[in-house]
């Protein structure tokens, strides 16, 4: 289960160009300022916006080709914690788990008892009847990601998932992602605008600026030696 | 709450003063056609076969037309809201138009298409369909003039729910029924709801487009509002007792809706 891109993606003035390809098991971590293109590779990878040319290929299967092929968004089979996190705020904290399968033809007492177990594993069980409105931004972010897992799927789309989270409680959080996303099989990619998501959680850096990678490799590595884009960012983030 | 120039309880009281002289202008009518029935009055009146017969009438036209105004104006709303295409701003206007036209002028149009002699009206007596001075009319007068309210409320809450929330039901691996089902009509729930009263309170008060298409028969097209108006010519009191029944059931009908959504904010 690997994902490749090779695509141009255009949205009015602003081009996304980019190349690369992450093994199976990774988790990377594409990091950039805001406008740097991620939440659009985000929605490229989501089947969301439609590339201008290129490809996106996951687990041998390709989701695009573009011009022509396009999976719709319902068919790639993707785990996305959206920015924001977009939980169905009328349905309760089990409902939200439980969607993907639902909507995968799964019956009911199965979902919610799947559902069920996620809210185990992500502690949250006592909030399963909570409607997601009245979640705070520690649990809206725990039910997010147990509602993306839950379908296991083969790329696992993390858009600023830690963004709801004030100073303190993203540190814990970065360590309780770590764990979460090392169990979980086939690629994630965390976007974030943070060097500290990315150095706590990520074993591959991808770096954004103005639509290019302008550098990816292993984070131990590129930390260890930055270009001098991601040098400015590290100071900025030791600040 | 406070005003940044003077203080607040002196901008408290114009607002009151004036909001309260607005209420009052509102309900002293009310009030006083309250005073003009006696109880002994309104049972006669609730007792009387005609008026049983226009208030069954009113409730069942006021129902279909009901249904009609979600089956259509559902989809009407979600286009409006959710297509771009050309003419959009146009169609937009035309839907509003009967809530602000005379409904007299609306029944006149009513009948210009759907009259014997209109422009559909032959094609339509031929499959064996006669719309004008029958109960199918007076459904279709109350549809025309009352939709527009289900459907401006609808449009402007569809275009408001985040489009995120729908992204996500996608990538879930909903169908776009599922999404619509799950997604997006509990997020536009309240705005149904209140788009649903108003639109059933004023097929209720339907009268002009509904006298001048479908006529004032007894028992096929005399709804409450009509019966009200034939009172009027032959007994006063009698008008005013149905008109207070009618009154009754719109103000309940509205206050519920108001009592709804007050919980929800």
């Amino acid at each position: 289960m690997s994902l490749e891109v090779d695509a141009l993606v255009r949205r009015g003035a602003f081009a996304l160009e980019l190349a690369f390809s992450l093994p199976d098991g990774c988790t990377a971590a594409l990091v950039g300022h805001n406008g740097s293109g991620k939440s659009t590779l985000v929605d490229l990878l989501a089947g969301l916006v439609p590339a201008e040319r290129g490809t996106v290929v996951l687990d041998g299967r390709l989701l695009e080709r573009a011009p022509g092929l396009r999976l719709a968004p319902q068919a790639r089979g993707l785990g996305v914690v959206f920015q924001g996190l977009a939980l169905f705020p009328s349905l309760t904290a089990l409902e939200n788990v439980a969607y993907g399968l639902r909507a995968r033809g799964v019956g009911r007492a199965q979902a919610r008892a799947e559902a069920a177990a996620w809210l185990a594993r992500f502690e949250i069980e006592a909030l399963a009847e909570r409607r997601a409105s009245t979640l705070s931004g520690g649990q809206a972010q725990r039910v997010a990601l147990a509602r993306a897992m839950i379908v296991r799927p083969p790329l696992l789309l993390l858009d600023e998932p830690l963004s709801a989270l004030d100073v303190e409680a993203r540190a814990a959080a970065r360590l309780l992602l770590r764990g979460w996303l090392a169990e979980a099989p086939g690629v994630k990619l965390l976007v974030t605008h943070e060097l500290e998501d990315a150095r706590a959680v990520a074993d591959r850096l991808l770096v954004l600026e103005r639509g290019r990678l302008i550098a990816q490799g292993p984070v131990e590595e590129l930390l260890a030696a930055p270009p001098p884009f991601l040098a400015a960012m590290v100071r900025r983030a030791e600040r | 709450m406070s005003l940044r120039t003077g203080r607040p309880g002196q901008a408290h009281a114009v607002l009151g003063l004036l909001g309260g002289a607005a209420l009052v202008f509102f309900a002293l009518p009310l009030v006083a056609l309250v005073g003009r029935v006696t109880p002994a009055g309104l049972w006669a009146q609730l007792g009387a076969p005609a008026v049983q017969q226009a208030l069954r009438l009113s409730l069942e036209v006021s129902l279909i037309s009901l249904g009609l105004c979600v089956v259509f104006g559902f989809p009407l709303a979600f286009v409006l809201a959710r297509v771009a295409f050309p003419g959009r701003a146009l169609a937009r206007g035309l839907v509003s138009l009967p809530m602000v036209l005379p409904p007299v002028v609306g029944g006149i149009a009513l009948l210009a298409a759907f009259g014997r002699r209109g422009l559909l009206g032959g094609w339509l007596e031929q499959v064996g369909v006669v719309l004008p001075f029958t109960t199918a009319g007076a459904v279709l007068a109350v549809t025309f003039v009352a939709m527009p309210f289900l459907v401006t409320t609808l449009e402007a809450a569809l275009a408001s729910v985040d489009p995120r929330l729908e992204m996500a039901a996608a990538t879930l691996g909903a169908s776009r029924w599922r999404v619509l089902w799950t997604v997006t009509l509990p997020a536009v729930r309240p705005s149904l709801t209140a788009g649903l009263a108003l639109c059933w309170a004023r097929g209720l008060g339907e009268f002009g487009a509904t006298i001048t298409f479908a006529g004032n028969l007894e028992g096929r097209t005399q709804t409450m509002p009509l019966a009200v108006y034939d009172a009027l010519q032959t007994d006063p009191e009698a008008a005013i007792t149905l008109g207070l029944v009618l009154l009754a059931v719109s103000l309940t009908l509205l206050t519920a809706l108001r009592g709804h959504i007050g919980r929800r904010r």
